[in-house]
């Protein structure tokens, strides 16, 4: 799956999302569902704002020296044997993994999931080279044995379907002939994917942390499947976004308890697996041979402008949770695996502007997003600040958006014509005034009036009531 | 104590009563309100869809306007908190960027005004009728103004006030994305409307016009016969 997915215009990907019944009830409840559980396990924490402050602090200073402890984490992991290669572009990590595949004649790989090898397009690339990629997170697995149905939820990528469309992929692609009880359908999962594990050549992760001082990897799940890719393959390839490392196992304690609580309000995920080098003498499980590979595809270009806190993020979608635009359009309408608040933000500085002008717009300053942030991303900050480079810097903004706000501009710069302008205001929209409130018209009033009324402007400003108070000011000219 | 009111745009124009009720409840509480008559628009609507210069044209203006003031009051929360972003979008002009921050430390939303400044938490106002609140994004999130509101409504005597389901979700308004993205706009405003409804409350009561325009305007639409009024309209009433 690349970074973008699907080729229609965006306003149809919200159109099809907004028609989607089933998956705008999916995501209303899921979304109480995952904020509530936030809320609660949150509230256990203690302060709560004392950890964001923590967690932000955490990624400040990890990110303003990420060339250092990108360092330590390779030499770390050299001196045990370990492979590590940097990156960076997208090709460059793909063919790095398809040449250790093809020296280990993987036929058959297993991966745990993984938002960075989607956004580099590297199960692609290896079933191009004839190698089998099975995807064993149970979203994940869903979804590519549904004709690579793309993710909608950076935790949850399976959250669009409801378990009689799961049940109706499992029979048609997998032979299933049971119920869509969830328990039933979990079950035939897993005994499907035992044997993957037990066949696979080549184990593939992604990593949500790695740990400069030990040299070490770490992985959260709830599913317990990135044990097994990790485990018991021969040969064991982690790929990771050059931003997801911690220096310490003590922050990496900070910021696993904001990732469990933010993404699915559990003090802990059942899993969270640390790996540290290939297996050595004496030890009965882990890879032969350990691979990791640290992809840069444009994060670097990040580093040092107005966008660098983005690359804080920590993939929790504890901002897609509490964003009511994904609220109702869903993720496929971003267009991007990255969805929600966090992937309007990324996926412009990832893929550039031109195909993704419109994401920025995709939120309303909320700011619901930036106080959910458990380290503390100024989200719709970062989506204004695009939106400046959409219009001044790239001038990819309408010619008469672009006209109507350099009148604007000259208009409240120059209190005369404000006044003037505001005097006229309800004679100007009387065509379309009945009453008290403008139900039709055209251009933006057609466009907020497809839904709501409009209040007719006062002919009783607040300024002429002012006036006649007698105070003598405010007074048209 | 001086108070120069900074009326907003859409308060000027959609809610003067709104602006009404502020200069009385002001001057009840022994404040000498002055309207400087060159304000305008605190050009949120040009900052938020990223003309950031036409915004600075604006900042410059309500800066100006507002320079003699002693303090600023506005029945707005977001506006409050644009002009608290004026530091920010002026730093590039070391003057401007002072002047703008010397604007920021005196501009409060009026509610904020009443009780932290003034520590009014009872206005003596009443008002028979249920009442559900609706908390607007930028007063509670941008400019932190969370618990004055309602601090302020639970003093009215006669008004029920019942909680409004699911009140941290925006209602959809967000300036331009209303009509920029007026089809995901529609949405957001329709479930607020619902949860509105859902309370059986007599009135909307909100702090910021452009919210109860848009909230407003779909109950309208909806024949809702649910009434909208701005927070200081209910303070205010005898």
């Amino acid at each position: 799956m690349p970074l973008r997915v699907g080729s229609d215009a965006f306003a149809e990907r919200v159109d099809t999302g907004l028609e989607d019944a089933f998956m705008r009830g999916a995501v209303r409840s899921a979304q109480e569902r995952l904020r509530e559980r936030k809320h609660t396990s949150s509230e256990q924490l203690g302060d709560w704002e004392a950890w964001r402050d923590h967690g932000e602090e955490i990624r400040t200073h990890t990110l303003n020296h990420l060339d250092y402890y990108l360092e330590q984490l390779s030499d770390n992991i050299a001196e045990m044997g370990g492979h590590v290669f940097f990156a960076e572009t997208a090709e460059e990590a793909n063919a790095y993994v398809r040449e250790v595949a093809r020296k280990k004649e993987a036929k058959k790989i297993v991966k745990s999931k993984s938002m960075v090898t989607e956004e580099i397009s590297l199960n692609e690339v290896l079933e191009a080279d004839g190698r089998e990629v099975i995807e064993t997170d149970l979203g994940e697995y869903i979804l590519q044995i549904d004709d690579h149905d793309p993710p909608s939820h950076i935790v949850a990528p399976a959250l669009h379907k409801n378990r009689s469309q799961i049940r109706d992929v499992f029979t048609e692609r997998k032979g299933y002939s049971k119920t869509d009880d969830p328990d039933e359908l979990t079950r035939f999962a897993r005994e499907q994917l035992r044997q993957e594990f037990l066949d696979a050549d080549l184990g593939i992760t992604g990593c949500n942390f790695a740990v400069a001082e030990s040299g070490s990897i770490s992985l959260v799940t709830n599913e317990g499947n990135a044990r097994l890719v990790s485990a018991l393959p021969k040969t064991q390839v982690t790929v990771m976004g050059m931003e997801r490392i911690v220096p310490t196992w003590e922050e990496l304690d900070v910021l696993v308890s904001l990732l469990c609580r933010s993404a699915v309000g559990q003090k802990l995920t059942s899993y969270i697996t640390g790996l540290t080098g290939p297996k050595t003498e004496g030890e009965v499980d882990g890879p032969e041979e350990f691979h990791l590979v640290i992809v840069d595809n444009g994060r670097s270009k990040i580093l040092g402008t107005q966008f660098q806190s983005a690359l804080h993020c920590i993939r929790c979608a504890a901002c897609v949770n509490v964003c009511p635009v994904y609220r109702h359009v869903g993720g496929h309408a971003y267009g991007s695996i990255y969805n929600g608040p966090i992937g309007a933000v990324l996926t412009p500085l990832l893929d550039g502007y031109e195909n993704n002008k419109d994401l920025p717009y995709a939120s309303s300053l909320c700011a619901a997003c930036t106080e959910a942030c458990p380290v503390k991303i100024p989200l719709h900050e970062h989506l204004i600040a695009h939106r400046q480079i959409i219009t001044e810097k790239e001038k990819l903004g309408s010619m008469p958006e672009r006209w109507s706000m350099r009148l604007f501009g000259t208009g409240v710069s120059r209190s005369k014509l404000y006044r003037l302008a505001s005097k006229n205001a309800h004679l100007a929209l009387k065509p379309w005034t009945k009453g008290d409130r403008i139900s039709s018209g055209p251009s933006l009033i057609k466009e907020w009036t497809r839904s709501r009324d409009l209040p007719a402007p006062s002919r009783d400003r607040f300024r002429d009531w002012w006036m006649r108070r007698g105070k003598g000011e405010g007074q048209d000219e | 104590m001086n108070v120069s009111l900074f009326i907003t745009c859409l308060g000027d124009h959609f809610y003067p009563n709104a602006g009404r009720a502020t200069v009385e409840l002001l001057e009840r509480f022994d404040c000498d309100v002055d309207f400087p008559a060159t304000q305008t628009c605190c050009g949120q609507p040009a900052f938020n869809s990223g003309y950031h210069k036409d915004a600075k044209k604006a900042a410059k203006q309500t800066i100006t306007a507002f320079q003699e003031s002693e303090y600023v009051v506005t029945p707005s929360g977001s506006c409050a908190a644009m002009l608290h972003e004026y530091s920010h979008l002026l730093s590039d002009d070391k003057e401007w960027e002072q002047k703008a921050e010397a604007l920021a430390e005196k501009t409060f939303e009026v509610t904020e005004f009443l009780v932290n400044v003034l520590g009014v938490e009872d206005t003596g106002a009443r008002f028979q009728g249920t009442a559900t609140y609706h908390t607007s994004c930028h007063m509670t999130r941008l400019l932190g103004v969370k618990d004055a509101p309602m601090k302020l409504l639970e003093n009215v005597k006669g008004l029920e006030m019942i909680d409004l389901p699911n009140k941290h979700d925006c209602c959809g308004f967000g300036g331009t994305f209303a009509v920029k993205m007026p089809q995901i706009s529609t949405e957001m405003v329709q479930e607020k409307a619902d949860c509105v409804r859902e309370t059986n409350a007599d009135i909307l009561i909100g702090a910021d016009a452009g919210c109860l325009m848009n909230i407003g305007g779909k109950l309208s639409r909806e024949k809702s016969g649910v009434r909208v009024m701005h927070i200081t309209e209910v303070l205010n009433h005898q």
